[in-house]
């Protein structure tokens, strides 16, 4: 008996410093961006064009760039994202194509990012022609972010209590109807949440723009959706291994910037979603 | 006059079997008790008058309910709905309102008339005996109101759409005696204009208020008659101890 | 009038519902057609087993040995370093962990999976890298250590998410039976709560060892992009998505090149679609 106990307290301590392995670091890597990053962080930096190479200067054409690709790629993958969560969600039923439907989901939510660089490259780049654009760029992290999109949004219409449907169709109100009035304002704070963490995820990947939009060097905003655009993390890729001799304080700054963005919009999602959890009347 | 006539009703869920053969008559403002325990199919019959059982992917049902010598299925499904309203067993108000729960099933039809709505929830609420209650706080949510009223504010929600048959399915099973008379007193009054078909768990409430009742067991209509009969002198043993008490 | 935009609406909905089929399909398309072109030149038993990859020499060799080695060597070390680390989290987390420390846990492991991979990259740069190189006395620190390293911490999330929620589904009723048998807290997760759950943790592995896979940014950022033959885990090496990344934007459209690039990607998105469908099998078997 005692013996077992033994055991126990052994196990609950590897346990414990396996936690400790993942957590740690993960608290220091934030802390040394902030602790190195935020030095860095002015009104210059934040609103200029890099310089000299982007040995100085600053980082806007890339902030820009990011945000056109952002919203480029909800654009896209909202729309089409909702519509089809709410197939799932309210039509779909329980067959072989609801079942390949799903498989199809875990597969583009499973697919190397790089891969979808190519695909972007050779879809949208090369055979429409669209060239290195923000467009082209846009598409592919709409592709991208759309299996987040319709996981999140499932659930969230899914969460609606059925009760809610049976009444307003009780009361004559139509499939759609039903959707339009009941389910669907029902589902917003979790739609949302889910949008939000798409953003997310657009903002900080990388090789999915490596052939499609990004820029090396373009120290100028993009003029429309068939320009080329620097983007925030690639930038933070380039000065890091590309450019010899980029002061640190601009890599952590960078890094800085794109990090906070990034954790802005996973917070702001994480708001929402407990808000929305004690706020619920069912 | 026949309101509902039911032939050889057979329903199944996957491979089971919730009503088997069940030929019954409503007649029109009668108000018709369904008693029975739990499992009984009795609530599945309910949910077969207004087509609710097709929302279940695994349904299927052989047999024909005609409402006015027209079969239901024949019907677009959203008329029938807002013929046959229903009121559930639990308070279920929708997220909104006091006064959009109550027009709702009219906007839906496509009434956007500011005054018309305003007059036809009024109307709504004062047959359900709550307008006096809410009438100064229309716009407060609908899930502020206590059970009772919450219940009573399904039925208005129900009468809005202007109804010919309301469905009750246990209206009273999660309220207090107080709250159960008057939603009981609402149903009588309501006969005069309505047909109503009446679900209930509660035996006493069966006797009180309906004019037939029937005895539903295992999926089987097992009696149909004269509620005073039922209670008094009915046909069959199982009715006589399910009315006594001896099972439920 | 309303009827004729409900049906229309209804047809989007079903249109859409089917995109991600749709899109899965167009993708492997797109991979095929540009991909294949490349077996004109070279025989795909050579391409897959070739031992070298010189793209851009003439005449190019186009074999991807050294870069599956490169990917498979990564991807062990990873493996190894994160199954047993996130799986002894998860169980942490759903077993042990008071409710407070939970949730912060959990926020700090959602917090890891948003991180961006080149900011990882980039912090791996800064520190992993001349930590190994000083603690092996290397050239550089520039190898497929430093990238298993990092990537069995990107790993992580998928795997502690997943296996936490294989564990949170087991019926309470076998935990609670057998801490009635007098079984101690331990022994109860070591012998009932892990086998019931095993088909999730297997498929929470899968999916982290995906991920793994698949990842380029910071592994191209910390691996030292050698395409050799490693012959030890403390030498630079090339993977098969750093490859795609890094030489993609000199490929020439059309080139030789250019389709064993995406001839490479062909492979990826078939490694990755085996993957996910055998943990999706798993998953479905759990319920």
């Amino acid at each position: 008996m005692r013996n077992s106990h033994r055991t126990q307290n052994i196990a609950f301590f590897f346990l414990l410093l396996a936690t400790l392995l993942i957590i740690i670091p993960v608290g220091l890597i934030v802390v040394v961006i902030i602790q190195k990053g935020l030095p860095a962080i002015n009104w210059q930096f934040v609103s200029d064009i890099p310089r000299q190479g982007m040995r100085t200067g600053g980082i806007f054409p890339a902030i820009v760039g990011t945000f056109y690709l952002v919203s480029g790629a909800i654009l896209f993958a909202l729309p089409i994202g909702l519509l089809a969560a709410i197939y799932l969600s309210e039509y779909a039923k329980e067959n072989l194509l609801t079942r390949i439907i799903k498989l199809a989901i875990v597969n583009l939510a499973g697919v190397p990012s790089v891969v979808y660089g190519l695909f972007g490259l050779a879809l949208f780049v090369v055979f429409l022609k669209f060239g290195a654009s923000i467009l082209a760029g846009s598409l592919t992290l709409g592709i991208m972010i759309l299996p987040v999109i319709i996981t999140t949004s499932r659930e969230a219409l899914e969460s609606v209590p059925q009760s809610f449907r049976e009444v307003s169709l009780s009361l004559g109100a139509s499939k759609w109807q039903t959707i339009r009035h009941i389910v669907l304002p029902n589902a917003i704070p979790g739609i949302l949440t889910g949008t939000i963490l798409g953003l997310g995820r657009a903002a900080g990947e990388t090789a999915p723009i490596l052939f499609t939009v990004a820029a090396f060097y373009l120290p100028r905003l993009p003029k429309s959706i068939f320009d080329q655009a620097m983007a925030l993390p690639y930038h933070l890729y380039v000065i890091s291994t590309q450019v010899p001799n980029v002061d640190e304080k601009i890599r952590y700054g960078t890094a800085f910037v794109l990090l906070t963005l990034v954790l802005f919009m996973n917070l702001v999602a994480i708001i929402i979603r407990t808000k929305f959890r004690k706020k619920k009347k069912w | 006059m026949v309101k509902f006539e039911i032939h050889d009703l057979n329903i199944w869920f996957a491979s089971t079997q919730a009503l088997k053969q069940v030929n019954l008559e409503i007649q029109a403002n009668e108000i018709l008790s369904v008693i029975g325990p739990s499992n009984s199919g009795k609530t599945t019959f309910l949910r077969t008058l207004n087509r609710l059982n097709d929302l279940n992917a695994r349904f299927r049902m052989t047999g024909a309910v005609e409402l006015e010598r027209q079969d239901i299925r024949g019907i677009n499904i959203e008329d029938l709905r807002r013929r046959i309203g229903m009121v559930f067993a639990l308070p279920l108000p929708l997220p909104l309102s006091i006064f959009e729960n109550v027009a709702y099933g009219i906007r839906v039809y496509g009434e956007k008339r500011k005054k018309v709505l305003g007059h036809k929830v009024e109307e709504a609420l004062q047959q359900a005996y709550l307008w006096e209650e809410v009438k100064d706080r229309l716009d407060e949510s609908a899930f502020k109101l206590s059970g009772g009223q919450q219940q009573r504010l399904c039925i208005a929600r129900t009468l809005a759409v202007g109804p010919e048959v309301i469905l009750f399915d246990e209206p009273c099973s999660g309220l207090d005696p107080i709250s159960t008379a008057k939603v009981e007193d609402a149903m009588i009054k309501l006969k005069e204009k309505y047909t109503i078909v009446l679900v209930t768990n509660n035996v006493k409430q069966a006797a009180r208020v309906g004019d037939r009742t029937a005895f539903f067991l295992s999926g089987e209509l097992i009696e149909l008659d004269k509620t005073e009969k039922i209670f008094t002198a009915p046909c069959d043993k199982r009715t006589d101890g399910y009315v006594r008490g001896e099972f439920g | 009038m309303r009827k004729l935009k409900e049906f229309i609406i209804e047809k989007l909905i079903l249109i859409c519902g089917l995109a991600s089929i749709f899109f899965v399909v167009l993708i492997f398309l797109f991979l095929l057609k540009e991909g294949l072109a490349v077996f004109k030149t070279v025989g795909p038993f050579k391409f897959l087993f070739g031992k070298s990859w010189y793209p851009i020499s003439e005449p190019a060799q186009l074999g991807i040995l050294p870069l599956i080695f490169g990917s498979l060597l990564v991807t062990l070390g990873a493996a190894i370093i994160s199954i047993p680390v996130g799986v002894g989290c998860a169980v942490y987390i759903a077993e042990i962990a008071p409710a407070k420390i939970k949730e912060i846990l959990k926020a700090g492991i959602e917090l890891l999976a948003a991180i961006p991979s080149v900011v990882l990259g980039f912090v791996g740069m800064i520190t992993l890298v001349p930590l190994v190189k000083s603690v092996f006395h290397l050239p550089t620190g520039l190898t497929a250590l430093s990238g298993s390293i990092m990537l069995a911490f990107m790993a992580m999330p998928t795997i502690v998410s997943v296996a936490e929620d294989a564990l949170y589904s087991v019926p309470k009723t076998y935990k609670e039976g057998a801490l009635a048998l007098g079984a101690t807290h331990w022994q109860t997760i070591w012998r009932v709560m892990l086998p019931a759950s095993s088909s999730g943790i297997l498929a929470a592995v899968m999916l982290g060892i995906g991920r793994v896979i698949g990842e380029t940014m910071a592994v191209m950022m910390i691996t030292g992009n050698a395409a050799v033959m490693p012959n030890s885990i403390l030498v630079p090496v090339r993977t098969l998505t750093a490859t795609i990344a890094a030489e993609m934007g000199e490929a020439v459209v059309g080139s030789e090149h250019y389709f064993a690039l995406f001839a490479i990607g062909i492979v990826l998105f078939i490694i990755s679609f085996a993957i996910n469908v055998t943990a999706d099998l798993f998953l479905h078997k759990r319920q």
